[in-house]
């Protein structure tokens, strides 16, 4: 399959403005600016049936469309603080192939008014901010970006904002307030941030893979975008592998494909000689799944994973092998979300460490025989409870792990600790 | 006697008119200040909160919130490793456990000569490439002990350099993939 948004694998130094216009780039933001209204280009987004690909899978047409008419300015902001665990992608769309993000910055500003637009990358992404400057600096040179750009009247500025270590700013409402100077915690919803968003203003957030899909879209139609994917999931999607398996790495493939094709053809499988245990397909917020037969030809799209009780998420597809202790997998992902909460509602800010800390008390050999309700009955006081979906992603797990996994846990408690320990590569 | 160099104080002023807002300028200052004293002092803080009308407590309450502001002095080199579930399954716990021996420190430590501090972080985005540590904040990807014993090595001898996109370099021949994607 040809690459739209792993282009660079494909094209060499494409990460270069010359290069990137030799090979088609900016035409599809010339012909947006040029020979189409913004209303139009929104319409193209919605009918191509592309969803948001940071996670929530939100249709990005219909994302643009509620930004109100005639209340200005209004802004887009990129989403790329990449701090699910398993997530890996935006970082090399953003260092191999900059100018296709910042051409979707720009078409995707055009359709909504923007004259402004910010990219959030997360603190640790500074080589990131200095590749994306260069390209913006490169970009004005060039007049793809800036004032009056193919004459059309049109002014685009696009500003790079390093963040500084949060996961909490990948939530868009807490990204918002982190960009403003604040700490990042989320904001009461409504109103939404396509009323009052970045400075009080209509404002657009999309993640970065999102953006990135824009410029082809543009360029090659709804319907070429459409022919790809599923129907209830269209498109092409970037799965992130991690963990022990032969070839880790980003994919970039329809949406549908199955698990098993992912794993074994792409990924080449789990390395040296180990047994796939279970696997989290989404980042560490959506819900493990065991290795049974149901659950290694699930189709990579929204509705597979919905319907297996897990979510595709970002795609981030997170290997857990045979010699690795469940209880200690979950405990460093519990021990995430402790770290993680901000700290702004009372369920969260008291959920996470007690989860953490009833998983630890098992995992040492300590636990209790009623700590598996405890779990699922903090789970359950935290589920829908919490301010912002952290708090509900802090328990998934939690409950997939019980749920899958009931014998470890159990065994744990009988047998006062962790029948993995002293085995080489389990999780300490 | 001001903590910012007028260089510093400069890029600041630069950074604030990017924004419709000056208070946006908040943690790229803080990022600015850190850089070059190493960590916030309060007294950095204050320098900061006067160039942005802010109040000190304000500017504390933003960069508190914040990992990868240092409340305390750190070493030249920052190195923190993942401890996120990839990395964890591919062996970052024994990383951490082979750096702190090597180094006599404890994660949150710094070693006596002020060279290096030793933190466990959350994910970095590099799972494909665990176990995967920062040395101060640039990408140390595929870790294992000699490209560890090499980053010493070259931090004691002055040939460490952290600078350039994508990673760094370091004078051993690993050096050339070092924070680059695939």
């Amino acid at each position: 399959m040809t690459s739209f948004l792993l282009r660079h694998r494909e094209v060499p130094d494409i990460n270069l403005l010359n290069v990137y216009v030799a090979n088609g780039g900016y035409d599809a933001f010339r012909k947006a600016v040029t020979e189409m209204q913004p209303a139009d280009v929104t319409q193209v987004v919605s009918d191509s049936g592309l969803a948001g690909r940071g996670g929530a899978g939100f249709p990005t047409g219909r994302k643009w469309s509620f930004i109100p008419k005639g209340i200005l300015p209004t802004y887009l902001v990129v989403n790329a603080d990449e701090s699910e665990p398993g997530a890996f992608k935006d970082r090399e769309l953003m260092e191999r192939n900059p100018h296709q993000l910042l051409e979707g910055v720009a078409i995707a500003s055009y359709a909504i008014g923007c004259r402004k637009a910010f990219i959030y990358i997360r603190g640790e992404f500074l080589y990131i901010g200095e590749i994306l400057q260069q390209a913006i600096a490169d970009a004005y040179a060039g007049g793809y970006l800036g004032e009056n750009v193919f004459g059309s009247g049109f002014d685009i500025d696009i500003v790079v904002h390093r963040g500084a270590g949060a996961y909490i700013c990948g939530e868009e409402s807490a990204l918002l307030d982190s960009l403003e100077g604040y700490r990042g915690f989320p904001r009461l919803r409504p109103p939404f941030p396509a009323v009052k968003g970045l400075y009080q203003q209509p404002t657009v957030i999309n993640n970065v893979e999102t953006i990135a899909n824009v410029p082809p879209i543009i360029e090659k139609g709804s319907q070429w975008y459409r022919s790809l994917g599923t129907e209830g999931s269209p498109g092409v999607k970037i799965c992130s592998i991690s963990g022990p398996v032969n070839n880790p790495g980003n994919y970039e493939v329809e949406l549908g494909t199955p698990f098993r094709t992912l794993l074994e053809d792409l990924a080449g499988g789990v390395c040296d000689g180990k047994q796939l245990k279970a696997y989290i397909p989404g980042g560490a917020s959506a819900p493990m799944l065991p290795n049974r037969p149901e659950f290694i030809d699930v189709p990579m799209s929204y509705e597979g994973y919905r319907d297996a009780g897990s979510a595709l998420g970002s795609a981030s597809f997170i290997i857990i092998p045979d010699d690795v202790c469940i209880i200690s997998a979950q405990l460093r992902i519990s021990e995430f979300f402790r770290h993680e909460s901000c700290g702004k509602c009372i369920p969260c800010r008291e959920g996470t460490p007690w989860l953490e800390k009833t998983i630890a008390r098992i995992e040492r050999g300590e636990g209790r025989e009623d700590d598996l309700p405890l779990l699922l009955d903090i789970c359950d006081n935290m589920l829908g409870r919490c301010f912002c979906a952290l708090g509900d992603f802090a328990t998934s797990n939690v409950v997939a792990s019980v749920k899958y996994f009931y014998d470890e846990y159990q065994e744990h408690v009988h047998r006062r600790g962790c029948p993995f320990k002293g085995r080489a590569s389990a999780v300490a | 006697m001001s903590l910012l160099s007028n260089a510093v104080v400069e890029r600041i002023k630069a950074i604030e008119a990017k924004y419709p807002d000056k208070r946006s300028a908040l943690l790229p200052a803080l990022h600015e200040a850190q850089n070059e004293i190493g960590w916030l002092p309060r007294e950095a803080m204050e320098e900061v909160a006067t160039l942005l009308d802010l109040d000190v407590d304000q500017v504390e309450e933003v960069a508190s919130f914040y990992t990868m502001f240092y409340n305390q002095p750190v070493g030249t080199y920052v190195l923190e490793v993942c401890k996120t579930l990839p990395c964890s399954i591919l062996g970052a716990d024994e990383m951490v456990e082979y750096i702190s021996t090597k180094l006599g420190i404890s994660p949150g430590e710094t070693t006596a000569d002020g060279m290096f501090t030793l933190f466990r972080v959350e994910c970095l985005a590099a799972c494909h490439r665990a176990p995967v540590m920062q040395v101060n904040h640039r990408y140390l990807q595929d870790l294992d002990s000699q490209k560890v014993d090499d980053l010493i090595e070259a931090a004691r001898t002055q040939q460490l350099q952290i600078a350039g996109a994508p990673g760094f370099s370091i004078r051993r021949s690993w050096s050339e993939n070092v924070g680059q994607e695939e």
